[in-house]
């Protein structure tokens, strides 16, 4: 019995494979589509805000603006451009071609030197409301810079109180690609495993040789085993590429074991491909499951996942549906992984999360075939 | 002539809607993922939580520490007592921050030299950090200024007055969901068109139609309108329940949304039926539309900045109406954008749409032979 089931699930996993072999898109989406996606990507998302153009308005320019201005000259985040009024400067800003502007009014300098507190006045493009942040911050930075100086160069004592001294774990440098392609990697791996089983199988239900295979003796479990092992080896084989990739050309550290990593991706691809064939069964037709794929999978894990946004901003209600979200838990395990090391205790419990989605789409693809057949 | 381009729109919109699932799909969905997305795509932080390892218990300390625990940024999470505590803490996502004040603080404080304070973050998400740093550094520059006024010193020559254009409170909200009408109407369109020719060339049905008296640009006609009205639609619900539900200011007028609108929404269908119509297969349009939506959403400006990549990837953007698009709602939308101002993003949308229409209505004719 064994053995004749062995031979059977032989005989179909040789007939996917010919299947794979045959129709290059399959191996399109698992080798091509990440490799490409991971280059795009990898270079294209930043949420590091480098040379910002700026514009500078100093209405009475002398010796105490100019010390001040110097600093963004200096600073690796702005390019300064220098605007007669502030008038101008707006329409710049209305025409996207600055995003904040640096206002030091006629009486700068004359209430600078009597008594203090003279007002820099700064005015920063909130339409993109998290660059506006990053831009305000590297600003204080600036100023603050300059009070020191200020300070210093008077001979007074330093009139800042109490000094931060930031440490940012894990990403010292705070570089937006150590945390962002780890998060694409999970986004990529949703889209592969995703589509290679519900477009492939859902193409099988419409010309109907779905159903050809299901009258053979072949069991349910038996058909379902032979169209998940040769997608699973297929989306492996895009999991460690994307992974070589990170490593060696985006050089994001791998601070976690290489086995853990194995041992957590083939679950998510087992809850990925689970998802695909279940959207194929129910679907039956490419249209549906193509739409269905492209709504469930890469838009979710795009924005409900934490890649980007961070799950701990959003409302409860809604951080709450981010658990039906399988890419969460492996975004999590992804960032824990490359960045932070071995970290056991928020691992495994991520990595039990994604079992139980695996069976969950496992079963209920299994018993949505079993349907059918009646 | 019209009569029959009328009829080919009224057969498309037929073949989309007339099956319960694929009517579904275009209607469930895009009101989920808005009211979803709109909530969630969001880079405010909230609450952060964080811990304290205060080893000066004085006074300025324990006032310190007050202002981060009444912040509504920051959420006290913890208070621990020593070195071994502060990894697993942030190793498991328990604090996000660990404020560090040690026990020369308020000697230096008192002393007129500067009190050290120490920050201990998590930087698996760096843009978190970043934030974090930033608020942290509000309120510790709060602290000074009351410090310094408290001590008698004198005032700081100069003060930064911050403001912020069109989005006063910098609320990520407004940033999102007009973004989220470009998102959905994309995925939406492309979707219906990109199927459109495939699916009938599967069928073999798209021979039949060639050697009808409809000259190509009938047929790209017929084919077009659908996508059209599916995607104007869609587009003015999210509007609307951007206005109506998440209260984002529309402060600009209708026509340079509206143009806007429809010369992406051309660009769009353009791609959508050039892809159709290179595809053999059904299965080959949905892989063409993946490989082209999922790109021209992470490069469009919509989650992060397109002035954040690398100069190479920023020419790419160019060919990707998204891109264009996105400024003229978020013009429109929070800038009050007119016409004119919006017309250096009107004209390449105007040139993909018309580049593309007339690719695919050329291949049309084609892959006949």
């Amino acid at each position: 019995m064994n053995a004749e089931l062995i031979m059977r699930l032989r005989g179909l996993i040789r007939k996917e494979a010919l299947q794979i072999l045959r129709d290059p898109s399959s191996i399109a989406i698992a080798f091509v589509m990440p490799v490409i996606l991971l280059l795009i990507f990898g270079y294209g998302v930043s949420l590091d805000a480098r040379r910002v153009p700026l514009a500078l308005v100093c209405e009475n320019p002398n010796r105490d603006t100019a010390s001040f201005t110097a600093g963004f000259f200096q600073s690796p985040y702005f390019v300064p451009v220098r605007f007669g009024t502030v008038q101008e400067a707006e329409e710049a800003m209305r025409a996207r071609m600055v995003d904040g502007i640096v206002w030091l009014r006629s009486d700068f300098s004359r209430r600078m030197l009597n008594g203090g507190n003279a007002a820099i006045g700064l005015l920063v493009n909130g339409v993109d409301a998290n660059n506006a942040r990053i831009i305000e911050g590297y600003l204080q930075q600036v100023w603050a810079v300059w009070l020191a100086k200020f300070d210093a160069a008077q001979g007074l004592p330093l009139r800042i109180p109490v000094q931060v001294d930031a440490r940012v774990w894990f990403n010292p440098s705070v570089t937006s690609t150590d945390f962002l392609v780890p998060g694409l990697i999970a986004v990529i791996m949703t889209l592969t495993g995703a589509l290679l089983t519900a477009m492939v199988v859902a193409r099988e239900w419409e010309r109907g040789t779905m159903e050809a295979v299901l009258v053979t003796p072949a069991s349910i479990h038996e058909i379902i085993l032979s169209k998940l092992i040769p997608y699973f080896v297929l989306g492996m084989g895009g999991m460690g590429l994307s992974v070589a990739m990170a490593v060696w050309l985006f050089g994001v550290p791998l601070r976690g074991s290489l086995w853990l990593l194995l041992a957590s991706s083939s679950v998510f691809l087992l809850c990925a491909l689970g998802m695909g064939l279940l959207i194929s069964v129910v679907s039956k037709n490419q249209f549906v499951a193509g739409q269905i794929a492209i709504i469930v999978t890469f838009l979710p894990a795009f924005i409900l996942s934490g890649f980007v946004f961070d799950i701990r901003s959003m409302p409860a209600a809604i951080e709450l549906i981010t658990h039906i979200v399988a890419a969460r838990y492996f975004v999590t395990i992804l960032q824990t992984l490359f960045l932070a090391g071995n970290v056991w205790r928020l691992i495994v419990p991520n990595i039990l999360a994604l079992v139980i989605m695996a069976g969950i789409f496992l079963g209920l693809a299994r018993r949505a075939s079993h349907k059918s057949l009646e | 002539m019209l009569h029959q381009i009328f009829a080919l729109v009224v057969k498309e919109l037929l073949a989309i809607l007339k099956d319960v699932k694929s009517r579904m799909v275009l209607i469930g969905p895009p009101i989920i993922q808005l009211v979803v997305f709109g909530y969630a795509a969001t880079y405010d932080l909230n609450h952060v939580p964080f811990a304290v390892y205060n080893e000066d218990r004085s006074q300025p300390s324990r006032d310190l520490v007050a202002r981060f625990a009444e912040a509504p940024a920051f959420q006290e999470v913890a208070v621990i007592h020593s070195d071994v505590d502060v990894a697993p803490l942030i190793d498991k996502r328990k604090a996000l921050m660990v404020l560090h004040i040690d026990r020369r603080f308020s000697r230096d404080l008192l002393g007129g030299v500067p009190g050290h304070v120490q920050l201990i973050m998590d930087g698996r998400n760096s843009n978190t950090a970043l934030l974090v740093m930033g608020y942290a550094n509000a309120i510790v520059t709060d602290f000074n200024t009351w410090w310094a006024a408290r001590s008698g010193g004198d005032k700081p020559p100069a003060t930064l007055d911050i403001r912020s254009r069109f989005n006063q409170n910098l609320q990520s909200q407004w940033f999102i969901v007009p973004g989220i009408v470009a998102l959905l109407t994309q995925v939406v369109t492309l979707l219906v068109t990109a199927l459109s020719v495939a699916r009938e060339r599967e069928a073999g049905t798209f021979d039949q139609l060639l050697v009808t008296p409809m000259r190509p640009i009938d047929i790209l006609l017929g084919k077009s309108i659908p996508g059209l009205l599916i995607g104007s639609v869609e587009a003015t619900f999210i509007i609307a329940a951007g206005v109506l539900w998440f209260g984002v200011p529309l402060r600009g007028g209708f026509v340079p949304l509206y143009l806007g609108l429809f010369l992406f929404l051309g660009s769009v269908i353009g791609i959508g039926l050039m892809i159709s119509s290179l595809s053999v297969t059904q299965q080959q349009a949905l892989l063409g539309t993946f490989l082209f939506m999922v790109p021209s959403i992470i490069l469009s400006g919509f989650a992060t900045p397109i002035a954040n990549m690398p100069p190479l990837i920023q020419d790419i953007t160019y060919l990707n109406p998204m891109r264009y698009f996105l400024v003229v709602v978020r013009g429109v939308f929070l800038e009050g954008a007119s016409t004119r101002s919006l017309t250096p993003q009107y004209w390449p949308m105007l040139i993909i749409g018309l580049a593309t229409l007339a690719i695919a209505g050329w291949l049309f004719r084609r892959r006949l032979y």
